[in-house]
């Protein structure tokens, strides 16, 4: 009975004491919280995709509250998801216009020359073997790095061929860095219509490697009458985000190649087989 | 030095191949119509054009000038006109810029440099002055400036000099042929760059494989001071660091050059060159290479010019008689898959080799079952399995740290692996994102 007493009472002495110096050292080494970056944290979309540059979403959340990043700086926020950040810090948002991915090749395997390629499939690997066994230099490889680097599913690869879904892109950039051959670049999402060619060889020397190549024969180019919705680029028509053409332009323009394709109908398949 | 040569840790031996092609004397190419000169064919930066289109040019006379210290200029392979600065597929399969000459036939030397007959007085500057204005390289693959190999920086002193005629490449020949028929040179070589160095001597390495090379040089060695030392066959002897082992006992730690063991290696095919700019005020304009393979009909041994598409150099070796699968540039171990017959012969071009189909086998990589044999053969010592597994995982820190910047991508592991995994390819990705994130970090 005694020594129960003892136990109970020593036991108790000891948690008083200790919970005692536990409260005091919790006050004296207090951190203040900034409870605002919590949060922005809450407001933001929570992909930890590092596409603004910060070590995922919490750390950014702390460069907004700190006025170092602004919130338009997160790529996969929404409009009124950063509308409503600066409303809770009390500063002025700025305009954000969403960006899309867009892979400027269209050469699936059906449609373009390639050898026999045994090693690792990895295009950044792929690529250290003659340029990555594709007959064309400029071409996508489609060993899927990019789908890879994703972390919304966005990307497809499909016949050998990386397919960006514009509706599931939300622009955080790390498929661009994924790419050996520099093919994916950030459009204005309301743009539909994209040259799906990189390659900056003649015609011909196009055409012999792929079925899909813009051969720059500017029927796109004539079709958008005096607006310059399409640039001249040596044998290459790119499109001008500045003035994006309308979706009718591809009918219009009749392309012989299917390399003026929107990227709504690409992602859809809709031009799969249009090339006999 | 002792006579018998240290055996260097791991290695492989693979069908060597080279009956194929080492009986065949070199042959002079015919001058063609047009050569397509690749801008840059050296390790370091790319030389600067001084050429333009409509240019009218003698055989010898400067293309480009040295584009920095570790660069070296390009010379003209015949008289002609400069037709256009065009691009021409390269070796790793990108197309790259070239020079485009029409030959005007009369194939006549400008008046690039004075001979230097009296080399053994004159001021090793000058000598090494020439070298480089010849635009010479490593010409046993690696194209690296040999001058700047002929340059230790202050504090480094040299006491070696090792001239590398190994030429452990399976099917390969050309240094074989050279080291026969041009031995007075190659040793002639040899005493030039050890009067660069400051040297008395040197050494020549060269494989077991090759009796009848060692008798001819041994024959002429003397004469210069020079001496031969024959090594055992392993793949990959004539490796700069596993020569300097075999050869002096010095390891070159990880990181570090030859020149931090006080050695330096030049290729056989680099002397010539040498004694051609030096003794003969040539530039390098051409070199020897093996066209070989089972599908080539008549395999050999020619004096390619550089800007020699490699489809008239197989034209010129017969053609084929079977489908060839695969075209490398370089030997089986080591050299590189070609999209193209467009290609030209470059400094470096130290083979073109056809594969037929039958002789290719398309295995599929399997899971490594950590047999360990990739370790045992590895020449650097490093471990290739845990490291493919660190790249696969695009875990290059991890690779980093596993030391796999030492791998001089020789292939053994890969030659090895009863996985067929691609071992080789998983490094040389490993240090291309390393090189990159370094270069981030400056």
């Amino acid at each position: 009975m005694n020594v129960a007493l003892i136990a109970i009472v020593s036991a108790g002495a000891l948690g008083l004491v200790l919970g005692v110096v536990i409260g005091l050292v919790a006050k004296a080494f207090y951190v203040e919280v900034d409870e605002r970056v919590e949060g922005v944290e809450e407001r933001l979309p929570g992909a930890n995709c590092g596409g603004c540059g910060f070590a995922g979403c919490a750390d950014f959340a702390k460069a907004v509250v700190d006025e170092r990043a602004t919130p338009g700086e997160c790529p996969v926020a929404a409009p009124e998801d950063v509308s409503n950040i600066a409303d809770y810090l009390g500063i002025v948002a700025e305009e954000k216009e969403k960006k899309v991915a867009v892979v400027r090749c269209a050469g699936d395997c059906a449609n373009t020359v390639r050898s026999l390629y045994n090693g690792v499939r990895d295009c950044r690997s792929a690529v250290l073997v003659a340029g990555g066994a594709k007959g064309c230099d400029y071409g996508c490889l489609g060993f899927g790095s990019c789908a890879d680097a994703c972390p919304f599913g966005a990307i497809e690869i499909r016949d050998g061929l990386a397919v960006v879904h514009p509706e599931l892109c939300v622009g955080c950039e790390n498929c661009v860095a994924a790419c050996p051959k520099d093919l994916i670049i950030m459009v204005p999402a309301a743009a539909d219509v994209h040259v799906y060619c990189n390659s900056s060889e003649k015609g011909a020397a196009k055409r012999k490697v792929c079925k899909t190549a813009c051969i720059a024969c500017r029927k796109c180019v004539k079709a958008s009458g005096e607006e310059d919705h399409m640039l001249v680029d040596g044998f290459l028509i790119r499109t001008n985000y500045e003035n994006p053409p309308p979706p009718e332009l591809v009918e219009a323009s009749a392309c012989p190649t299917t390399a003026l394709r929107q990227a709504t109908k690409h992602a859809a398949g809709a031009y799969e087989g249009a090339l006999k | 030095m002792s006579d018998k040569p240290r055996k260097f840790k791991g290695g492989v031996h693979p069908k060597d191949s080279k009956a194929l092609t080492e009986s065949k004397p070199i042959q002079d190419a015919p001058l063609l119509d047009s050569y397509k000169v690749i801008m840059h064919q050296n390790i370091g930066a790319p030389p600067e054009l001084v050429v333009k289109k409509g240019d009218k040019v003698k055989k010898g006379d400067l293309l480009a000038k040295a584009g920095g210290f570790v660069s070296v200029p390009l010379h003209a392979p015949t008289s002609g006109t400069i037709k256009a600065i065009d691009k021409c597929p390269g070796p790793t399969g990108i197309a790259v810029p070239a020079i485009e000459i029409t030959a005007d036939g009369e194939d006549e030397w400008g008046s690039p440099f004075d001979p230097i007959a009296d080399w053994k007085s004159a001021d090793p500057s000058e000598l090494k002055q020439r070298v480089w204005d010849a635009g010479i390289v490593g010409m046993g693959g690696a194209g690296f400036p040999a001058h700047v190999k002929l340059s230790p920086p202050e504090g480094k002193t040299i006491d070696t000099l090792i001239l590398n005629g190994a030429e452990c490449e399976p099917y390969l020949t050309a240094d074989h042929r050279i080291m026969l028929e041009h031995a007075e040179d190659v040793v002639c070589g040899a005493a030039i760059i050890a009067r660069i160095l400051g040297l008395e001597t040197a050494v020549i390495g060269v494989e077991e494989n090759k009796p009848d090379a060692i008798a001819q040089l041994k024959e002429i060695a003397g004469k210069y001071k020079v001496t031969v030392q024959p090594l055992p066959v392993n793949y990959p002897q004539g490796a700069e660091k596993q020569l300097i082992y075999a050869i002096t006992g010095r390891e070159v730690p990880i990181g570090k050059l030859p020149m931090d063991v006080h050695c330096v290696v030049q290729n056989v095919a680099s002397a010539v060159a040498i004694v051609e700019a030096v003794v003969r005020g040539r530039p390098s304009i051409d070199r020897v290479t093996t066209v070989t393979g089972k599908p080539v009909v008549n395999p050999g041994n020619w004096r390619f010019r550089t800007g020699t598409p490699i489809e008239k150099a197989l034209e010129l070796a017969g053609g084929v008689n079977a489908q060839p699968a695969k075209l490398l540039l370089g030997g089986p171990m080591m050299g590189i898959a070609q999209s193209s017959l467009g290609v030209t012969v470059m400094k470096n071009t130290s083979g073109i080799l056809l594969i037929a189909a039958d002789e290719v086998s398309l295995y599929t990589s399997e899971p490594c079952i950590r047999c360990g044999r990739c370790v045992e053969v590895c020449p650097m010592g490093i471990l290739p399995a845990t490291i493919s597994q660190a790249v696969e995982n695009k875990r290059f820190d991890w690779a980093e740290e596993l030391n796999v910047m030492a791998c001089i991508e020789c292939g053994s592991c890969s030659y090895i692996c009863p996985s067929h995994r691609p071992l080789n390819q998983h490094f040389k990705r490993g240090k291309i994102e390393i090189q990159a994130q370094l270069r981030k970090k400056k």
